[in-house]
């Protein structure tokens, strides 16, 4: 496999971890995150000033990226998990914004806008490709635990699940954190694979591509966000020789899905061995009925 | 010994009051009901109970416990359970998957192993499993247990939605305007559910109903409420004698 093929299967991967994170916080759990992107900094800048300012392993760099990640998690969800609806999210893409900004500004220990240089590049495809798949197993297992069913009442009617005993603020708090580590460690793996960060890799742009991942996929279904990030990753780099088309391309595909089948491209489907014995068997009385 | 105790209790909603020093006391093992014209306070008596909304005033005892002010989730661990007046299913889970989710006190297992899978987490979700089946049995859901509940037909939503406040074991049901909605039919059908469920799962249940006819038959003790406060209580046949309630029923049709 050449290089280029194996940097979009990192990238992928990458984007893959950042889109489980978003998937089980806003497919599975109700919540719009509209400042992954501020997460992805937050895990990206801690990794990247420990590996080489401070000649810290890779791996601890990046377990203190997910670290950092998770408890700015949980000082941005205490007071903002509580509202209601849509200012939870209008708080996240202020998150976002701030520490784009905040990383611009700090700039003897960032950079600034002109970014962290010459950053050892130690990601490599069975690295992003371990833990890509680690995280899908984890969050998999999650979600069909009695915690995931919770998540999911909270997304369905949060009054009902409360009623029925789920501290749906708890919840909230952990699926965020769990997701802020996830975007953490993507943005580590981001920096250490580029070999380069800067605040404006961290816009609101990056945000809206990963939540556009998560919606195009299907928002209840990990398959779908496995699917979407490999498609939706690697199709702007495979449509590169189309150059100036390719990004219409891409928007083109997205509205079209949201047009044809806006609960994603796989709704909530999951590929398991028992859904796709029941898409054979299915067809079966379809039959006799025609 | 009284199960659940208010005392004047009063919420107020800007300038308008909706409960008025409503107290109230529910023996061990009864099914009462309070009845009360559109807009008498009804919903708001259980809001605040559930400890969906804070009351202004007045207290809310459970059993020994004060529980005014208690936040929802855990006035639902003390053992009180709801259902909603327009019906608040899990819509997109599986009839089974409602039920099962209501048992989740019952699996002790953690957030690290709903991550990292372990024996005792696939033991205890077995045993969700039987719990939920046994239930759906129960209420007679067991044949659609995985179809989806927002495809169920309206009297069987109405029916896992008690179904899944049964699950989790409550001493006290309360039940908002269960027959909502009903043709006379499936009222008939929804009242001796109750009973059955009231004989059969030592429950002590408390129910809203804005059409008096309905608890008539099934109620043993009516508080009327209109205007947030009570006006009558007595007997299904007393309440039904007293003018002060049928003036505030016909009262609130002509109005």
């Amino acid at each position: 496999m050449s290089q280029y093929y194996i940097g979009i299967l990192i990238l992928v991967c990458i984007n893959l971890l950042a889109v489980l994170g978003l998937s089980l916080m806003t497919g599975f759990t109700g919540l719009f995150n509209f400042g992954q992107a501020g997460f992805l900094a937050v895990g990206a800048y801690t990794a990247t000033i420990l590996t080489t300012r401070y000649s810290v392993p890779f791996a601890a760099a990046l377990l203190a990226g997910m670290i950092t990640s998770a408890l700015t998690s949980f000082v941005i969800g205490y007071p903002t998990l509580r509202l209601k609806g849509d200012y939870f999210a209008i708080a996240t893409l202020g998150f976002a914004e701030a520490v784009r900004l905040l990383v611009e500004n700090l700039e003897k220990i960032t950079g600034g806008s002109r970014g962290i240089p010459r950053i050892p590049t130690l990601t490599n495809l069975p690295v992003a490709l371990a833990a890509a798949v680690v995280a899908l197993i984890l969050v998999a297992n999650y979600v069909r635990s009695r915690h995931g069913r919770s998540c999911v009442a909270i997304r369905e009617d949060e009054l009902a699940a409360e009623s029925i005993g789920v501290n749906s603020f708890r919840y909230k708090q952990i699926v965020f954190a769990i997701n802020a580590m996830l975007a953490g460690l993507a943005g580590g793996l981001l920096a250490h694979y580029i070999g380069f960060i800067q605040p404006s890799m961290f816009s609101i742009i990056k945000s809206t591509e990963l939540i556009v991942m998560v919606i195009f996929g299907g928002m209840h279904s990990l398959t779908g966000a496995v699917f979407a990030a490999l498609v939706l990753t690697s199709m702007p780099e495979l449509l590169r020789a189309a150059q100036a088309w390719r990004l219409v391309v891409y928007g083109a595909l997205v509205v079209l899905i949201m047009v044809v089948r806006p609960e994603g491209l796989m709704g909530s489907w999951e590929l398991t061995p028992a859904n796709v014995k029941a898409l054979f068997v299915k067809s079966r009385p379809a039959q006799e009925e025609g | 010994m009284s199960l659940l105790e208010i005392q004047r209790l009063t919420k107020d909603f800007g300038g308008v009051r909706a409960v008025d020093k409503f107290s109230y006391k529910l023996e061990v093992g009864a099914l009462n009901a309070i009845i009360g014209p559109n807009g008498a306070g009804k919903t708001t008596i259980f809001n605040l109970i559930t400890g969906i909304y804070d009351p202004t005033e007045g207290h809310i005892f459970f059993g020994d416990d004060e529980i005014t002010g208690t936040i929802t989730y855990q006035i639902a661990a003390k053992g009180i359970a709801r259902t909603f007046q327009n019906i608040r299913l899990f819509s997109d889970f599986s009839v089974l998957d409602n039920v099962r989710t209501a048992c989740h006190r019952y699996a002790s297992y953690t957030i690290w192993e709903g991550l990292i899978p372990t024996p005792r987490r696939r033991r205890e979700e077995k045993a969700l499993a039987k719990r939920a089946w046994r239930l759906l049995e129960l209420v007679g859901l067991a044949d659609r247990a995985h179809e989806m509940s927002k495809n169920l037909p309206y009297g069987h939503q109405r029916r896992l939605e008690i179904a899944r406040a049964l699950a989790q074991e409550p001493t006290l049901l309360l039940l908002d305007e269960p027959a909502a909605g009903m043709n006379p039919d499936e009222t008939v059908q929804l009242m001796d559910f109750i009973e059955q469920i009231h004989d059969s799962f030592d429950l002590t249940i408390l129910l809203i109903e804005h059409h008096m006819e309905v608890v008539m038959g099934l109620a043993d003790d009516i508080v009327v409420i209109d205007f947030g406060r009570t006006i009558a209580r007595g007997t299904p046949e007393e309440v039904q004698a007293n003018p002060v309630v049928i003036e505030a029923y016909l009262g609130a049709e002509e109005g």
